[in-house]
């Protein structure tokens, strides 16, 4: 096995007293002495500071040096609307394969950096960044440009009711910025420059600052310095994005499911519903007609007991009739939650269900979800 | 009464042919917040190490194994709705089950207290 790499922050989560897990590659902090549970908390009450260096960042920069010529060109490997990007929003979709299995999971923006719009800004999930890598440079025409950061910029992440107080006073001009759109901006006592989305993973309100490997140590420093700010590891992280109903890549979805299945459709505009000249887009349009197909959704457990990953789901005469994808504990919920695969006759919210743990049946209910509302900040 | 340890960080507190079992200090300390325990049926029979209870914390589940073996004769039904007990006293009221010891002789291969703080220090 190669060795774990470090992020720039490693020795910070260290001298924290995290406890450092290997995870896609790199080693990182799953805790902080203040535990899961209070981790999570805290970043649904006050704020929350993740290290996500080791997330993939890269650039697509088309040659003629237009935008249209880059996101046509990325329009080909997912199936959101690309060319409609404004400089400065950002977007959710999927890397799709042929059959219109989920390759990843991304996030994509057009810069609005002056000079820099017809740039695209994608990040990718640590664990695929590899093969988003490889795919991108086998499927992007000549003429297109990829650029991979990774060696040079690292990624945090702001997430809580509280992120704006702070990032509002070290940049007011934070404090306006909405949902899914990003601005590059000097933020803080020592000007770092950072390129900063509202987004996040939590289902809170929060953002995502993209800093230079060199500055990102200090910077973190400086927010640590707002009483409502602590570090949050890797465990909280996974318990708040499954109470927002986040899909996890490689648990809610891989190359086995489709967009529809995962009950992302959402992320899937209307005009690339119905096919189209884009990998998968048959199964798009097959798996929005198909009444039969499985979809995602959300499980409450009755009584207080966990149903982890792989928890077979049956019906109430005992047919299995789906699996727990994602699932453990909702520290916001006051207890068990979870995400899983069922077939269509069983979507219904409200609709009863067992869940096999251990061999016992324990009976629970499908729910909408998110189980913990989204508090975004919608302008 | 006598405390026994296991390497899987059970313990035991004998009295009579009737042991009180639980998961050590370390243990609790290691699994971070516990918010679900499985306990077995009162009349349940273990043979040493076999699955007794389940210890879940936010993060995973964990198997307890019987230290010796037995049948249960009682189960500390708090839990069910205050896991928590085991965190905040893992030595004490968040015991898991009782077991009528089968064979008094299996105690002999568990460490006492002095024997397992040095096996914990040594992890």
């Amino acid at each position: 096995m190669s060795e774990l790499k470090q992020t720039q922050l490693h020795a910070r989560h260290v001298a924290a007293g995290a406890k450092m897990v290997p995870f896609a590659g790199y080693e990182m902090p799953v805790q902080y002495p203040l535990g899961i549970m209070r981790e999570h908390l805290h970043t649904r009450e006050k704020c929350g500071l993740f290290d996500v260096s080791h997330m993939g960042q890269c650039f697509i920069i088309a040659d003629d040096g237009t935008f249209v010529t880059a996101a046509k060109a990325l329009e080909k490997l997912v199936p959101a609307d690309i060319q409609s990007l404004e400089p400065g929003q950002q977007r959710y979709s999927q890397f799709l394969n042929k059959d219109g299995g989920i390759l990843d999971d991304l996030m994509i923006s057009r810069l609005c950096l002056d000079g820099h719009e017809h740039w695209l800004y994608l990040v990718v999930n640590a664990g695929c960044k590899h093969q988003d890598y490889a795919h991108l440079e086998k499927h992007l025409p000549d003429g297109i440009k990829l650029s991979i950061k990774d060696d040079s910029i690292s990624l945090i992440a702001l997430q809580g009711p509280k992120a704006a107080d702070v990032l509002g006073d070290m940049a007011p001009a934070l404090k306006d910025l909405t949902f899914m759109t990003h601005t590059d901006l000097p933020v803080g006592k020592n000007d770092i420059w950072c390129h900063v989305s509202r987004s996040g993973y939590t289902g809170e309100d929060g953002y995502e600052l993209a800093v230079k490997h060199e500055d990102v140590d200090r910077f973190v420093e400086e927010m640590l310095e707002y009483k409502d700010v602590e570090l949050i590891g890797l465990g909280a992280r996974d318990s708040l994005r499954m109470e927002a109903g986040l899909c996890l890549y490689g648990h809610d979805i891989d190359t086995t499911v489709s967009p529809i299945e995962a009950g992302l459709i959402w992320s899937v505009p209307k005009h690339r519903r119905n096919g189209g000249d884009y990998f998968g887009a048959a199964r798009i349009k097959a798996d929005i007609a198909d009444k039969q197909s499985k979809r995602l959704v959300g499980i409450l457990p009755e009584g207080r007991a966990p149903a982890r990953e792989h928890t077979e789901i049956q019906d109430l005469d005992g047919n299995t009739i789906g699996e727990i994808t994602s699932g453990g504990f909702g520290p916001s919920v006051g207890g068990p939650v979870a995400m899983g695969y069922v077939a269509r006759s069983h979507i219904k919210a409200g609709k009863d269900l067992n869940l096999i743990v251990r061999g016992k049946a324990r009976p629970a209910k499908v729910v909408k979800l998110p189980f913990v509302p989204h508090n975004y900040h919608r302008g | 009464m006598t405390t026994y340890y296991s390497e899987d960080h059970e313990w035991i507190s004998v009295d009579g042919d009737v042991g009180t079992v639980g998961i050590s200090d370390y243990a609790q300390k290691a699994l971070g917040d516990i918010v679900f325990v499985e306990v077995p049926d009162v009349g349940a029979s273990f043979a040493k190490g076999d699955d007794a209870a389940v210890v879940e914390s936010v993060k995973a589940a964990s198997d307890v194994y019987a230290p010796v073996g037995g049948d249960v004769t009682e189960v500390n039904g708090a839990l069910e709705d205050a896991p928590e007990t085991v965190n905040s006293d893992a030595g004490g009221a968040g015991w898991f089950f009782k077991i009528k010891i089968a064979d008094a002789s299996e105690l002999d291969a568990l460490m006492d207290e002095a024997a397992y703080k040095t096996y914990c220090d040594g992890l």
